[in-house]
């Protein structure tokens, strides 16, 4: 299916299914154990056996040698495969940092063998043998420093790392009020609660593999160019991942360790990795350092608006796109962006829960805040000033649908915000309480999907696609997305997704997946309504699917009886024209939160947060609130706590594991409001939809840091705001 | 994790005999510190005595009129104590301030006494630690110090002692009994209990090869206000930036204990002494020695602060 | 808002059943498996466990954790392994009615334990009160903390019904009260990094019979 034109009304409007708030359809296996993750197939009938990684002791050089003897000879050991067993191998197309193989170390805990032995027990001991040499070269560790050497990128996924629009530099000198400030995000971490575990089988040349994956086939693709196998012979499968949020994107370490291993060992085996070994090993969101300059006349009107961004990778990496939505965001004749690439030798920085967006925000609605204050004008109404409905840098492009007004507007309302004061002005006992406002922005991908629908004999509608749910509600999105189409109560459809025997689909990430997912089973569905009504004899056009059975004038058959026994199927993936040319698709909302700082202590802790989003149809409010209040959570980690701390003489993420790197606990989050905007987008898909996910995270960061700045009247700009930032500046206490 | 054999020890005398006779030999009671340092090979025992039947799980009162704390008392069972929480409030909110219910259920007195650092340095195995192996050096100093001590290091060490259940017990006088492998018992008060870093930050208590824990005991209640205040990134589950476990009488008077900032329980007579003049000149004392890198420098102006809003507290 | 009957009767299912009673407990019955030191110990060890009713002997390295047992031995995979070191509460499992991190405690320690796990409390169709409402609530995403969370959140209740006080307790010489304050603290030691504290909260409250 080409998605070519705006939908107009379809089978998806009757909104039976569809939009209603459907309880997930794998909730009863997730809250008895049921639900298999990578690391528990259990084949009573397969002798599995374990593999535990070593790491890379230094964080950048080569290994001069490797002594494997002892681990081999330990107890139980099966095989001990090492990067220089395995040699230089070509890494996969979407890794940028190699995963195992060759003599150098590109990162800390960058894999350098793995051992394999009966037990797990073993195999963690006998990983603790093995001796390596290192010849240790200096690298590049401190983003302040490497920033001075960073490079312009040709392009940045796409896009050209500048643009610029006007006369920036002359509105800016020009307009009667302007604002310059410098903010830093620092390097955060996924942290999913399932660590990256897989279990490798081989059958000669075929391979089946168990992960934990949120792209089954960008997976599949790159672990055959890394084992130099074809394609064809991976059965990849992750029906059920704990968690991802980008760190399960892209092929990691744990595949290729546990293919390897099993091959070497002639036996399946296990490989998850430690938890202290992933924020080194693996993927983490790159710190950046910002600078936000902000123009206006005295009425709020931005004349001038600039953002440059700079951050780091290994080398041939990508930068982080926290100007990105600068472009977009808000109105102002006179504009420029602009993002740089630093070379720095930690793990590979990839992306984590809106790549670009997430950190962009927390520095530009800090700006939109202190230029509010300058002003003098409400920090509401600053941003309702320059709402804009166009592509302020191509004009001639509408946005498909923006409603950033009235998010903002109701958000206020519902949440109390004329009860604001001015900064340092309320106290409540020891707590100094503050209100804090942002908006959200994320812009709405659209990516093929391909989706396989059967109905049998029962009148059972099984749907089959790539499709991962990594904690977003697939199973259930899809499930109604395929009853709907077909007229069926969502207890006749099965949906069986991630496993790459099936289409491919969008996969999870970029906030895409539900959107574009469930348009790849709308387009095989609407191919299996047209099945079943060339079967019967029906105009397909003419037909309705309802109350289970299909009807065509006066004629109506159970779909159950139009199967026969031989079933029907359909199968089509949605293709996206270039709508997304001609109209900006982006998401909007707006993040309320209320604080309170220990005056004593600078502990900044949350007491309120309500998010107002609007995110075109939703296709289920519980699990997109859901999706929302997880955002918002890891927003409150990235505004208070969340750091990976650099050792820059060292070369590493210091605090790696769930002990130093503080995410959010119960203790730290309040009853959390959500509201949706009633909104369609016919430019999205069929589906209507757009994405919610990461949209919920964009802009709470900068809420809570407004919030703590109006408690206090302590200005942060480097993140997270950790009470050593704010003690400084609160009245003395003793 | 290395193998090692396991057994379980019937009797207080035979553990520390038991554990006398070899040097690879560890104690494992809750096991919450132990094991995760065993799976990193920190600690790399090749046996351990399992002394969770011995007994020592009481908490009854002593001749003195003040408490005995069995070793093996669980930190939710001291806790939830009813003596513990009307006459010795600060170790039971000390304790609450800690890990997590789960951790608590676990975690022993002795245990937690006995905890070893949580500096990042001395979890990481490929980085140089003086604690985990002695001149090694201190791949801290100069590297990420946040949540480091700040007073009574050492060029060789600057780990904190992570425990909140000891900055009570440090501010309540308790004293460490134990028993030796020769069977002699003796009883440590807990300021001796834990030693300075030094030269040797391997080295972290008192205790002699084979010498078992058996109980803490705490003086005779000293009424007054009873605080802990632990101070954190999150609101919970974390370890403290700086904790103050304070005894305030209604002269201003009083005991005070900071948790966060050295290698152990930091407590000064001299300090103590300023406590009815105020937080400052009661942490200016506190800190007079104070060693702070660019990182954890805050940490001086936090314990003042802390310690403010304690005696507010107590105040009010 | 639901009946807190039913946290009454969450208890003895846990506790009560044929097997444990004819299962002899414990030290002195240990003592035939401890060996004195200095003789040739094994690293492996015999251990009988009462797991979710049923009685199980299974034969373990030393080394093995009370997880691992849970996970490989006895291939109940519904208790998560997160980060194996006590800091995110993923394998939280009731061992003697205690709540307590699977992962920090080694098999051969709970020779004749009782221990509830996840897959103890309730099955597909059959789901356990807390169970039943954290579907409801939507109280989880990616599921993998899920069963730490659901065993917590049990233990938790019963702890603050046992006068078990907390960190947020302001007045600690009396008993705690059944709020929102005082679960979120409790529940603490279960990270969930998809952030369903909010729902989780509202499934337990619901399962506890107050309000916010």
């Amino acid at each position: 299916m080409q998605f070519d034109k705006p939908a107009t009304t379809n089978p998806i409007d009757r909104l039976k299914v569809v939009g209603q708030p459907v309880h997930r359809i794998d909730g009863q296996l997730k809250a008895t154990g049921r639900a298999k993750y990578a690391y528990e197939w259990h084949d009573p009938n397969v002798p599995y056996v374990y593999g535990y990684p070593v790491g890379a002791a230094i964080a950048k050089g080569h290994i001069v040698s490797m002594d494997v003897s002892a681990a081999k000879e330990a107890p139980g050991v099966l095989a001990v495969v090492t990067a220089l067993d395995v040699g230089e191998r070509k890494k996969g197309k979407f890794n940028t940092a190699k995963l195992f193989g060759g003599s150098e170390i590109q990162h800390y805990h960058q894999a350098v063998a793995v051992v394999v032995a009966e037990t797990f027990e073993q195999a963690r001991a006998a990983a603790a043998l093995v001796r390596v040499e290192y010849a240790e070269e200096i690298g590049a560790f401190d983003l302040k420093d490497a920033m001075k050497t960073a490079i312009k990128p040709k392009d940045v996924g796409g896009a050209p790392p500048d643009t610029a629009v006007g006369d920036f530099d002359g509105a800016f000198k020009a307009a009667p009020v302007s604002f310059d400030a410098t903010y830093t995000t620092p390097d955060q971490s996924h942290s999913m609660m399932e660590p990256h575990a897989s279990i490798a089988v081989w059958d000669g040349e075929a391979l089946t593999i168990w992960t934990s994956a949120q792209m089954i086939d960008w997976w599949r693709s790159d672990l055959a160019t890394t084992l130099d196998v074809e394609k064809e012979k991976i059965h990849l499968m992750s029906p059920f991942i704990g968690g991802g949020f980008g760190g399960k994107l892209f092929l990691r370490a744990d595949a290729v360790l546990a293919a390897f291993g099993a091959k070497a060992a002639r036996r399946p085996v296990k490989v998850a990795l430690p938890r202290p070994f992933m924020v080194n090993n693996t993927t983490h969101r790159p710190a950046t350092i910002q600078r936000v300059r902000i123009a206006a006349e005295h009425t709020g009107k931005i004349t001038a608006i600039g953002h440059e961004s700079w951050s780091g990778d290994l080398p041939g990496g990508q930068l982080e796109t926290a100007a990105m939505q600068t472009r977009l965001l808000y109105a102002g004749e006179n504009r420029m962006t602009a993002m740089r690439l630093a070379t720095l030798d930690l793990a590979e920085g990839n992306a984590m829960r809106a790549p670009g967006e997430a950190p962009g925000m927390m520095a530009l609605e800090i700006a939109m805040d202190e230029m509010a204050e300058k002003l003098d004008i409400d920090p509401v109404e600053f941003r309702i000033i320059n709402d804009t409905q166009v592509d302020p840098e191509k004009p001639e492009r509408p946005f498909s649908h923006r409603d950033l007004v009235s998010c903002l507007r109701l958000g206020a309302e519902r949440f109390g915000w004329s009860d604001r004061g001015r900064p340092a002005s309320r106290r409540e006992g020891n707590w100094l309480i503050g209100l804090g406002v942002a908006a959200a922005f994320r812009n709405n991908l659209l990516v093929p999907s391909a989706a396989r629908v059967r109905l049998d004999h029962e009148g059972v509608i099984t749907v089959e696609t790539d499709m991962t749910d990594i904690g977003t509600g697939s199973y259930t999105i899809i499930a109604q997305t395929a009853a709907e189409m077909m007229g069926v109560p969502i207890e006749k459809v099965v949906v069986r997704l991630g496993d790459s025997r099936f289409p491919v689909s969008a996969g999870s990430g970029g906030q895409f997946g539900a959107n574009c997912s469930t348009t790849g089973v709308y387009a095989a569905c609407v191919k299996l309504r047209e099945a079943i009504a060339q079967k019967l004899g029906f105009n397909s056009e003419d037909a309705t699917f309802e109350n289970g059975e299909v009807r065509s004038g006066n004629r109506s058959v159970p779909l159950a009886e139009a199967a026969g026994s031989e079933g029907l199927a359909g199968e089509d993936t949605v293709e996206w024209a270039k709508l997304a040319d001609s109209h900006q698709q982006s998401t909007f909302g707006a993040h309320f939160v209320e604080v309170g700082v220990d005056i004593a202590t600078g502990e900044s802790r949350i007491r309120r947060m309500l998010a107002v989003c609007a995110a075109g149809r939703i296709l289920n409010p519980i699990t997109a609130r859901s999706q929302v209040v997880g955002a918002m959570t890891m927003g409150v980690g990235s505004a208070l706590s969340e750091e990976l701390a650099v050792d820059v003489g060292r070369g590493f993420f210091v605090n790696h594991d769930l002990a130093g790197y503080e995410v959010p606990v119960h203790a730290d989050i309040p009853h959390q409001e959500v509201i949706f905007m009633d909104e369609t987008d016919p430019y999205s898909s069929p589906m209507k939809a757009k994405g919610i996910a990461e949209l919920g995270l964009c802009g709470v960061s900068a809420a809570i840091a407004n919030a703590i700045y109006n408690a206090t009247g302590v200005r942060v700009r480097e993140y997270p705001i950790t009470l050593d930032k704010l003690i400084g500046g609160l009245p003395d206490v003793t | 994790m290395r193998a090692f054999t396991y057994e379980r020890a019937s009797s207080v005398e035979a553990a520390a005999k038991a554990a006398a006779s070899n040097s690879q030999a560890r104690f494992i009671a809750g096991g919450t510190n132990l094991l995760d340092l065993m799976k990193l090979e920190i600690e790399t025992p090749t046996h351990l005595i399992d002394i969770n039947g011995l007994g020592v799980d009481k908490i009854e009162g002593t001749q003195e009129g003040g408490v005995r704390i069995g070793a093996l008392v669980r930190n939710t069972d001291l806790a939830a104590h009813e003596t513990i929480r009307r006459d010795y409030g600060l170790l039971s909110r000390a304790l609450l301030a800690g890990a997590s219910g789960q951790l608590r259920n676990k975690a022993t007195t002795a245990g937690n006494l006995l905890q070893r650092t949580r500096c990042p340095y001395f979890y990481d195995t490929n980085q140089p630690c003086n604690k985990r192996q002695q001149g090694s050096g201190c791949s801290a100093i100069g590297g990420f110090t946040r949540q480091h001590a700040v007073v009574g290091t050492s060029d060789a060490c600057i780990a904190t002692h992570p425990s909140d259940m000891a900055v009570a017990m440090r501010a309540l006088d308790a004293v460490v009994e134990t028993v030796k492998a020769d069977g002699s018992r003796r009883s440590v008060p807990i300021e001796d209990f834990h030693r300075l870093p030094g030269d040797t930050p391997h080295i972290e208590t008192v205790l002699e090869a084979g010498e078992v824990v058996t109980a803490v005991t705490l003086p005779p209640p000293v009424g007054g206000k009873q605080i802990y205040r632990k101070v954190r990134d999150r609101a919970s589950y974390a370890f403290a930036l700086v904790s103050v476990g304070a005894v305030i009488q209604s002269d201003g008077t009083g005991q005070v204990a900071v948790g966060g900032i050295a290698h152990k329980p930091w407590r000064i007579a001299t300090a103590e002494a300023e406590l009815p003049r105020g937080a400052k000149s009661t942490a200016d004392a506190l800190l007079a020695d104070a060693r702070p890198t660019e990182q954890n420098r805050f940490k001086i102006d936090l314990v003042r602060r802390t310690l403010g809003a304690v005696l507010t507290e107590a105040r009010g | 808002m639901a009946s807190p009957i039913h946290l009454e009767l969450s208890r003895p299912q846990l506790l009560i059943s044929s097997v444990v009673t004819s299962v002899v407990t414990g030290t002195a019955a240990e003592a035939a498996t401890a060996q004195s030191p200095g003789a040739e110990m094994p690293q492996n060890s015999k251990v009988s466990m009462i797991v979710n009713d049923e009685r199980h002997e299974i034969e373990v390295d030393n080394r093995t954790s009370l997880l691992d047992a849970l996970r490989e031995h006895l291939r109940l995979t519904g208790t998560k392994k997160g980060c194996d070191h006590g800091q995110c509460g993923a394998c939280t499992v009731m061992v003697e009615g205690r709540r307590i991190n699977s992962c920090l405690t080694l098999a051969v320690m709970h020779q004749g334990d009782e221990i509830t796990t996840i897959e103890g409390l309730g099955e597909p169709g059959n789901l356990h009160p807390m169970q039943a409402a954290f579907v409801k609530h939507d109280g989880f995403q990616c599921g993998y903390c899920t069963p730490g969370q659901i065993c917590s959140a049990v233990a938790v209740l019963e702890e603050i019904k046992a006068g078990i006080p907390s960190h947020v307790t302001s007045d600690i010489t009396a008993a705690a009260p059944l709020t929102t304050t005082e679960i979120r603290e409790r529940m603490s030691g279960n990270i969930c990094r998809c952030g369903a504290y909010s729902n989780i909260m509202d499934a337990i409250v619901e399962v506890a019979g107050t309000r916010a």
